[in-house]
């Protein structure tokens, strides 16, 4: 989160809708622990990391949906072997588990 | 305004964590935890005060021992399993944002600015220090967080009880009169990672000197990582920080890594 605070605030100052990604779990190999983040404003606009760049992609889209959905914000799994939800997934082999919500706190 | 609140302690570097519902009732929910010497800041609410206060009781937990992890409660915090039986489960994610590590380096030098630069990459709060005020300014050195112009003994003192596992001493001087107070000074700390900088035949001087003033156990001196750095033949200050600081991570995880300190043979071939 440290890293991507100049970001959120710049997004801030300009009163974009902004939403943020967090590792919350990985099972297995992952590139990034617990408490990575990325955020996603309105615009598509995108700061800060969750993986090693394999499922970046995917958590915008999810991202820019729970925004355009005034979802409270939900958990997401990304892995290598899941079929259901994403067509994307970690080629080390691990899972991740996102929770991806409105920064409206 | 929990955002706000958040941005301003980690800026700080102060400790805070962030508790997020992430499944379960109230998902979303937020509430921050931050520790002020005897009091508890909390801002937010995870929907339900005593599972508030049961919560803010384990973040203080984890924000101790530095760790991000995920709990399971009752919607008003319980946690024996019996009383998890037949209720939903509230499932929070609990951030710690705790001060970053610290790299203590002795000796302003040119390997010292490389060496800030890479500590800062890893997130380190550094801090150059060196007796002689026309290099050790904040000019030279413009990454460091902050640039003492004083001797070891009285930033040891000083620093020294906060230092633990997780920080660093680095002593680039080569310089007797300013490495032995620091080695000294630094082993009566339980820092994790004390790096010394020079050659295998200074480093043999060296602990002559360290004998002479009383430091000689076997369990001090193999906490001296000296020649400091990995055995990755490295030329440049550059290189050599890269080397310090793959040696610090191995060190803290516990790997085995090629260190110089238990090889022998030149330093550079």
């Amino acid at each position: 989160m440290r890293e991507i605070l100049g970001d959120i605030d710049r997004w801030r100052t300009q009163n974009k809708r902004i939403a943020v990604a967090r590792v919350v779990d990985i099972e297995g190999s992952g590139p990034r622990d617990p408490g990575a983040a990325m955020a996603v404003n309105e615009d598509g606009e995108v700061c800060g990391s969750v993986s090693g760049g394999c499922v970046e992609g995917a958590v915008v889209a999810e991202a820019l949906e729970i925004l355009k959905s005034d979802s409270p914000g939900r958990l997401v799994k990304f892995g290598y072997s899941d079929d259901e939800a994403f067509a994307v997934g970690l080629t080390c082999g691990g899972t991740v588990h996102l929770f991806i919500q409105p920064l409206t706190w | 305004m929990i955002y706000s609140a958040l941005a301003d302690r980690i800026r700080a570097n102060r400790p805070v964590a962030l508790l997020t519902v992430i499944d379960g009732p109230n998902t979303g929910a937020t509430f921050l935890v931050a520790p002020d010497q005897d009091k508890i800041e909390t801002l937010g609410s995870l929907g339900d005060s005593e599972l508030d206060r049961v919560a803010s009781r384990d973040a203080l937990g984890e924000l101790e021992a530095g760790r991000t992890s995920v709990r399971n409660y009752g919607p008003s915090g319980q946690v024996t399993p019996e009383d998890l039986q037949d209720t939903p489960i509230v499932r929070v994610f609990v951030e710690s944002f705790s001060p970053p590590p610290q790299m203590i380096i002795f000796g302003a030098v040119d390997f010292t600015a490389a060496l800030a630069r890479v500590a800062k990459v890893l997130g380190y709060y550094v801090v150059v220090c060196d007796a002689r005020e026309v290099f050790a300014t904040k000019r030279r050195f413009p990454m460091a967080d902050e640039v003492l112009v004083t001797w070891p003994t009285p930033v040891l003192t000083d620093r020294g009880p906060n230092l633990g596992a997780r920080d660093a001493v680095c002593i680039l001087t080569h310089d007797p009169k300013f490495d032995v107070p620091a080695i000294q000074g630094s082993l009566a700390t339980s820092v994790g990672y004390i790096g010394v900088m020079g050659s295998r035949k200074t480093h043999a001087k060296r602990l002559e000197r360290l004998a002479e003033v009383g430091i000689s156990e076997p369990k001090d001196l193999s906490r001296l990582m000296s020649p400091i750095g990995l055995d990755i033949g490295s030329r440049t200050p550059e290189e050599t920080a890269i080397s310090i600081c793959a040696e610090i991570i191995g060190k803290r995880v516990g790997r085995t890594v090629p260190s110089l300190s238990n090889s022998d043979g030149p330093i550079h071939r």
